[in-house]
């Protein structure tokens, strides 16, 4: 297998590395390689920070290996390679009456990510993680396979599930599907004017997927204001879809400036009329709102950005509050913030889900942008709530330990699995998550 | 109406990649090479995009006597039988200098084995009055280089070979098609240095799909470089010798 060095970034570009890539296009030089040269697995570096970097060491490019090995009907089963993207196994799947469960924001991530990260989505308050849909996980240990199921393999199948590639290299896994009527949503659309309303509305929603956009540049009366979207499928004939766009080069630092944000956030708030409104749209467009528009990460310009994403315990509501406060003040946020309520399910021991109240918000890669994430992080632990790894760049190793009670028994999985350490990555260094 | 795409070399990523888009079409697919727990994925794969029929079956371009059972099998499938060669090797030209005896297995690999296949399916096509050819080369095959002139020249054997037999078929009411493709991003280029404008596969099953509805004759994939080989092939012997391009 032929190595190639490059220099690659997560989804924030915040964070670079430069390292030996191989990209097997078989399982058979998949299972070579993991032989030869042990190295994580990377997909389509949709994580935002670190998770797949391997700064100077190697990593498995996975994304060649993306084929749907079969379906069984009767169990609602499909398995897939590691490589496939979520979103294309969803869209082939839906109009014949199927859907995974789980989608997350973006149809472009891989299922070894989705796995290795334990995504969550629209409909986490419902369905739980992505990990609670697995029913087999082949894992590949330097050479060496092995069938992971949450029944005969509970301990390293919750390592795997959310265990950023750590104990192993995943191959292919069986995924349980749901019935759905259709690949359409009917999408309802409301303004919300201020966040006691938001929370309302969010613990209110009998819909199966329910999330709320903030404007977080809204502050005093408005703060808190932004738009619920509440979603359930149905039936249809899709309309033809509209061609994905591009942004070709890395936008100057005005683009996403305070004032082009308010301007933004202001007509977007507006784009839904006072009364609300219900539409139908094929799935990929609420499910996947920003993949039709390839490389958005580059209206950050080349220093890349943050996204801040915790969880806080329903009963913390009021601390999550005043994080908003100090993000509108901070006049720092970009357009993307969203708000969403979030069950208990979780798959594996490092999973992020909890139940709670969840905000995301993307920040540019500024120095007073990580200082209010820092402070953003200290008021989560405070609040008993945790941050999300898949988007992390700038924890630290202490507190990631008291936000994930169940690390310890993740690393003693995993250093039974990798006992010589070679799955490790730049975030599992950044944040010693392999030491005891 | 039923069509069958018999695809030869179907562990390459175009291979693949063509195979996806006959499956989306609703055409039986067998996909032919050695790695047989490959193209069993890919089969399966194909199932769930659309193949009625997929099958792997075991094809070695340096075994030719293996070839019968191959044509007898899609003799069974009724309608229209389509071929698509993506079958090739390409060993550095420095390991073909130490060891001439590479050789064989680059021609083998490039141009008699797959000419071999197809010369034993033209009369299968030529009895049922139709069907289309389509054969991989390279835009390596337009002009002896340095760096890789063996396996230019296995693939400029082809290139004639298909033209000979376009003109063979073609009186039958069988097409030929040859596809040139310049750098793809596949197995074969990954990490080589000096690629540049390298195409995703999936793009170039895309054009040869295309070419196959417009029954093109000669396409290169990406268009560009039939521009790019104009200029190399215009250059003055007694100039390119010099050069390394």
């Amino acid at each position: 297998m032929r190595w190639k060095t490059t220099e690659y970034t997560g989804w924030g570009r915040a964070l670079r590395a430069r390292a030996d890539l191989a990209r097997p296009e078989r399982q058979s030089a998949l299972a070579r390689i993991t032989a030869q040269a042990p190295a994580p697995a990377i997909g389509q570096l949709r994580s935002y920070g670190d998770v797949a970097l391997n700064s100077g060491g190697k990593a498995i490019d996975m994304t060649r290996l993306d084929r749907i090995l079969g379906f069984d009907e009767e169990n609602a089963v499909v398995e897939v390679e590691a490589g496939v993207r979520i979103g294309d196994l969803g869209l082939a799947f839906a109009a014949r009456g199927w859907i995974a469960p789980v989608m997350p924001g973006t149809g472009f991530a891989t299922i070894g990510g989705c796995i290795a990260n334990d995504v969550h989505g629209k409909n986490h308050h419902v369905v739980g993680s992505f990990g609670q849909h697995v029913v087999e996980i082949t894992l590949l240990q330097q050479g060496r396979r092995r069938r992971l199921t949450p029944e005969k393999t509970p301990d390293l199948f919750r390592a795997t599930v959310g265990g950023l590639g750590q104990t192993g290299v995943i191959a292919s896994a069986k995924l349980r599907l749901m019935p759905c009527p259709g690949d359409m949503m009917v999408l309802t659309e409301r303004r919300i004017d201020g966040w006691d309303e938001f929370l309302a509305m969010l613990d209110s929603s009998r819909a199966n997927y329910t999330v709320g956009w903030i404007d977080a540049t809204a502050k005093g009366a408005r703060l808190g204001r932004g738009i619920l979207e509440e979603g359930e499928i149905t039936s249809g004939v899709s309309p033809t879809r509209s061609r994905a766009r591009e942004v070709p080069f890395d936008a100057p630092q005005w683009a996403l400036s305070a004032p082009v944000v308010r301007l933004f956030n202001e007509a977007y708030f507006r784009r839904v009329p006072a009364g609300g409104r219900t539409t139908v749209k094929p799935i990929s467009a609420p499910f996947f709102p920003l993949d039709r528009i390839h490389n958005w990460n580059r209206l950050y310009g080349r220093r890349g950005f943050h996204q801040f994403q915790c969880v806080v315990p329903v009963a913390e509501a009021p601390a999550l509050r005043r994080m908003l406060e100090r993000i509108a003040n901070s006049g720092l946020a970009s357009p993307l913030a969203v708000l969403k309520r979030m069950g208990e399910g979780r798959g594996g021991y490092l999973s992020f889900p909890m139940e709670g109240y969840t905000l995301a918000v993307d920040f540019p890669n500024r120095p007073a942008a990580v200082a209010l994430i820092a402070e953003l992080e200290r008021m989560t632990e405070e609040a008993g709530g945790r941050i999300y790894l898949a988007k992390d760049a700038l924890t630290s190793p202490e507190r990631v330990r008291r936000m994930y009670p169940e690390h310890e028994k993740w690393l003693k999985a995993v250093t039974r699995a990798d006992p010589e350490g070679h799955l490790i990555t730049d975030m599992v260094r950044r944040l010693k998550l392999r030491s005891a | 109406m039923a069509e069958s795409w018999i695809i030869l070399g179907g562990t390459s990523s175009m291979a693949r990649a063509f195979a996806r888009a006959v499956a989306e079409r609703g055409c039986a697919v067998f996909l032919a090479g050695r790695d047989m727990d490959d193209l069993k994925a890919t089969a399966a794969d194909c199932r769930q995009r659309g193949a009625p029929l997929a099958e792997a079956l075991r094809f070695d371009a340096r075994k030719p006597e293996g070839f019968a059972a191959l044509i007898a099998r899609l003799e069974r499938e009724e309608g229209q039988i389509n071929a698509a060669v993506f079958v090739g090797s390409m060993p550095d030209q420095a390991a073909i200098d130490a060891d001439p005896a590479l050789i064989d297995g680059v021609v083998a690999d490039n141009f008699t084995g797959p000419a071999r296949f197809l010369q034993m399916l033209a009369t299968v096509l030529e009895a049922r009055g139709g069907g289309t050819v389509v054969g991989v080369g390279s835009v390596a095959g337009d002009r002896g280089r340095l760096g890789n002139y063996v396996y230019g020249a296995a693939k400029a054997g082809f290139h004639t070979y298909l033209s000979g037999l376009r003109n063979r078929l073609g009186r039958a009411g069988a097409h030929v098609l040859t596809v040139k493709p310049g750098f793809v991003d596949t197995a074969m280029t990954w990490g080589l240095e000096g690629m540049f404008l390298v195409a995703p596969p999936e793009k170039v099953a895309a054009d040869i799909l295309r070419a196959v509805d417009r029954r093109r004759n000669v396409i290169y994939t990406p268009f560009f470089w039939r521009w790019i080989m104009l200029i190399i092939r215009t250059i003055p012997e007694p100039i390119f010798k010099k050069l390394s391009v």
